[in-house]
């Protein structure tokens, strides 16, 4: 348990992190998943080892990486050569090795922050989505990767998401890899980012809750009480009320739901009514988090129609949270800066970005709360409230 | 507007004919089409894709009936120290046992309560004064405790007393066992004093000596107050708001005048007194509201109830605020001769010369005869608001109950006519001004929210 913990306490905060690099293969012929290490001596048959030019890289290794330009014809098993830069892979990281020499990490091990891409394919098409939806049949390739992926996992892993695209369009792969998480890492908290609308069919929702394991906690997004409203921001017709049912249905069965709210210019007109909504028809959510816009995606194209400034919103946003709040429902704010919010509101702000997405502005550097802010996505700094403002001695 | 599951909407006069006659358009009045359609007022089609949401909101809503009877009150003895005003049940003198329940009587209706379906049932003491009766009570909590346990059961003890005969061995059994003391506190000494008769005339100096060792002994949160009105207490509404306050109680019960103390079929009266009972009632509220807006917590009880019913999606078990309602369903009731009633007021009716509410006796019938018997099905056809006329197509139906024992009691039949009701005029009034209240001024809506949600 100790060591658990150290583990969850590590990680520390890195701007920009680097997850992919591309160098050029040999001897690879399908996609290799294994565990970095760079100490000749504890090598196993899982790993993949990272030697400078001119070492000898071994032959227990399942793949090498090697930063120098030269072919290695003393090698036969796979590698991938003429890397630029490995320094941002740590030793028992996992990664993925594939024949075009592209070098994907799938698993930090000094993260809390590791997630399960099942598909970029979605049902919805959110105006506001940070990572717009593909249409590529990707399922079955990457439900291979992770399939070797989560058994190389650290046991001690403290969670781990499942995200999309939307993850449930996997089907009967997705209820698979489910039940490899948790024969795996039957210790590791699950949470899984789903539209939900799979479970407005109860055989679902039943499938789910076959699997009998209580740390799957589902984040569901919900962006009106008004079907119109909803559809229209996801671009869907009926998203509305197979949402709500999936979420029905999942409760029914006694399933963890995270209801998640994005703020944006068209889910604040009924934000308090959303509260109420939520309060009346599903009381049994276990967590409520008001999001914040992120900056990137489909947020960009359909900027004129979804950005609204949080000091804009910030009597709504206060409304619909302390409504909740009474009815005492836990709740998160994410995404947004301490310096935007009311003080009221600021016990529910929490640090919630990756840390590969996460940093400040300049003049945050300042701010006498910066430790307890969760500061900004730093895919774009740019376009952010005017009103964000270092909080200092003379601050109201 | 309020819909079957209690939701509510305020919305602009014309609404409902608008519906009606499909005058609404989802461009036009497109905020107004919205919150009708999210709150399951309207649907543009002919079964909501939702009505299972709906469907389960409603089932939520009555699951208070999913247990059955819960309350099972034992009128222990009619023995009592006090000639209480309001009350036609004791008998004053002390001594004469035979207004004692028999430990045969006891035992049946002991054996009656464990056969009730609920996991978690509440025994009730009531007298008269039952602590007069304590040797028996001690033998019925021992058996009780024991035989839940047997059956896996939850059991919850409540003594009804007016403290007078408390002592120290009756408070050590409290604790031991965990008992709840509900007891009499009418407002300041001088109404309580007017109203709760006793020899010496010092009723109020010794319930409050009882409470306060109650509270040291047992613990604040085992010990409860209830008031009753008397004509008397009416002039006195803030005075007994804050005799409330002064003693450490953060609630109160506002509760009407009861019509079985003062049997009068008098409609005229009714009326007259369910007004001055308004009047004590709003008067008594704002002093209520002053404490709370000054930052204090203090919560009148029966406002509270209503408030779950508007502002929550959770049930809320009142016996006298149910459909259908709480006779039979969640109470019931042995007196002292074995005989047992559909309520509390149903005995007090018996005690009147009117046994209607009469359900049977220990000694003579089983349990199926008594909770699904003759009786039992003649109250069930007018125990349901969604059936009676007045109440079926009320829009406060979400937030009331019904109440055959009272119609009964007041107007001669268990159906009753809601527009001369006391009952439907008091209960109609209290939920328009909680809402009226909520309304004009959102201050007071959020504490109503915080009294709910607690």
């Amino acid at each position: 348990m100790i060591a658990k913990l150290k583990r969850c306490s590590e990680g520390g905060r890195l701007i920009n992190m680097k997850l992919h690099t591309k160098g050029i293969a040999a001897n690879i012929a399908e996609t290799i998943v294994g565990r970095v290490t760079r100490d000749s001596e504890n090598c196993e048959n899982s790993s993949v080892f990272i030697i400078g030019n001119n070492e000898y890289g071994g032959q227990n290794n399942k793949a090498h990486l090697i930063q120098g330009n030269n072919v290695r014809r003393d090698i036969t098993s796979p590698y991938v050569y003429a890397v630029p830069d490995l320094s941002h892979l740590q030793g028992g990281d996992i990664i993925s090795i594939d024949r075009k020499g592209n070098i994907n990490t799938l698993y930090r091990v000094n993260s809390n922050f590791n997630t399960l891409l099942l598909t970029e394919r979605c049902n919805n098409n959110c105006l506001m989505c940070s990572q717009p939806p593909k249409t590529r049949n990707d399922i079955e390739s990457i439900f291979r990767i992770h399939k070797e992926l989560i058994p190389l996992i650290p046991k001690d892993c403290c969670e781990l998401g499942i995200t999309g695209g939307e993850p449930t369009l996997s089907g009967k792969l997705f209820f698979e890899l489910l039940r490899l998480i948790k024969f795996e890492l039957p210790e590791t908290e699950i949470h899984i980012l789903t539209n939900g609308r799979a479970f407005a069919w109860k055989e679902n929702a039943e499938r789910l809750a076959e699997l009998k394991h209580n740390r799957i906690m589902l984040g569901i997004p919900l962006y009106s009480d008004y079907y119109a409203d909803h559809d229209y921001i996801v671009q869907a017709k009926n998203a509305f009320d197979q949402t709500v049912l999936g979420m029905h249905n999942l409760a029914n069965n006694n399933q963890r739901i995270e209801l998640r709210v994005v703020l944006n210019k068209l889910t604040i007109p009924r934000l308090l009514k959303l509260s109420k909504f939520i309060y009346k028809n599903l009381p049994f959510v276990e967590h409520i988090a008001f999001m914040g816009l992120e900056n990137v995606g489909m947020t960009l194209r359909n900027w004129k129609e979804v950005w609204i400034d949080p000091a804009d919103y910030l009597k709504e946003l206060e409304e619909a949270v302390i409504f909740l709040d009474v009815f005492g429902f836990n709740i998160s704010i994410y995404n947004l800066q301490l310096c935007l919010l009311p003080t009221s509101l600021w016990k529910f702000a929490t640090k919630s970005i990756s840390d590969w997405k996460n940093s400040y502005l300049p003049e945050c550097e300042r701010c006498l709360v910066k430790e307890h802010c969760g500061g900004f996505f730093s895919s774009n700094l740019s376009n952010q409230s005017k009103f964000i403002r270092p909080i200092d001695f003379n601050s109201e | 507007m309020v819909n079957e599951v209690g939701d509510y909407l305020i919305v602009p006069t014309e609404t409902a004919k608008r519906i009606i006659t499909k005058a609404l358009s989802p461009e036009n009045d497109k905020e107004l089409y919205a919150d009708l359609i999210s709150n399951f007022f309207i649907s543009d089609k002919p079964i909501p894709n939702l009505i299972d949401v709906l469907a389960t909101r409603y089932r939520t809503k009555k699951s208070f009936l999913d247990h059955f009877t819960a309350l099972h009150i034992f009128v222990i003895t009619l023995r009592c120290d006090h000639s209480c005003q309001y009350c036609q049940v004791s008998r004053v003198n002390k001594d004469q046992i035979r207004f004692d329940m028999s430990k045969e009587h006891l035992d049946l209706g002991i054996q009656m309560m464990m056969r009730s379906p609920n996991p978690h049932v509440t025994m009730e003491f009531q007298g008269g004064e039952c602590l007069l009766a304590f040797p028996m009570m001690k033998y019925a909590v021992e058996k009780s405790e024991v035989l839940a346990q047997n059956l896996n059961k939850k059991i919850t003890f409540v003594f009804c007393t007016n403290l007078s005969p408390l002592n120290e061995e009756i408070l050590s059994f409290c604790k031991e066992h965990d008992v709840l003391i509900s007891t009499s506190l009418d407002g300041p000494e001088h109404v309580h004093n007017f109203n709760r008769r006793k020899d010496g005339n010092n009723s109020y100096e010794v319930t409050i000596k009882g409470i306060n060792r109650c509270r040291e002994i047992l613990g604040s949160d085992k010990v409860s107050a209830l008031m009753t009105t008397s004509p008397y207490s009416l002039k006195y509404p803030v005075e007994i708001i804050e005799e409330y306050y002064n003693q450490g109680f953060r609630n109160i019960f506002l509760r009407a005048i009861s019509p079985y103390g003062y049997a009068s079929k008098n409609q005229l009266k009714d009326r007259f007194e369910v007004e001055e009972f308004l009047k004590f009632y709003k008067t008594a509220f704002e002093r209520i509201l002053k404490y709370n807006l000054d930052g204090e917590y203090f919560v009148e009880d029966y406002a509270k109830i209503i408030l779950k019913k508007i502002l929550t999606p959770f049930p809320v078990n009142f016996v006298d605020l149910n459909s259908p309602a709480g006779v039979i369903n969640n109470v019931v009731v042995f007196n002292y001769d074995g005989k047992v009633y559909a309520s509390d007021e149903s005995r007090m009716l018996a005690e009147m010369g009117d046994t209607t509410f009469q359900l049977g006796d220990l000694n003579k019938n089983s349990y199926e005869e008594i909770f699904y018997g003759d009786k039992a099905i003649e109250i069930a056809q007018n125990w349901s608001l969604e059936s009676l006329a007045g109440c079926s197509e009320c829009a406060f139906q979400a937030y009331c109950g019904a109440d055959p024992v009272r119609y009964h009691a007041t107007q001669g039949d268990m159906y009753g006519y809601r527009p001369s009701s006391a009952h439907c005029i008091k209960n109609m009034e209290i939920i328009r001004y909680l809402f009226e209240l909520m309304d004009n001024d959102s201050e007071i809506e959020e504490m109503f929210r915080r009294w709910a949600a607690n």
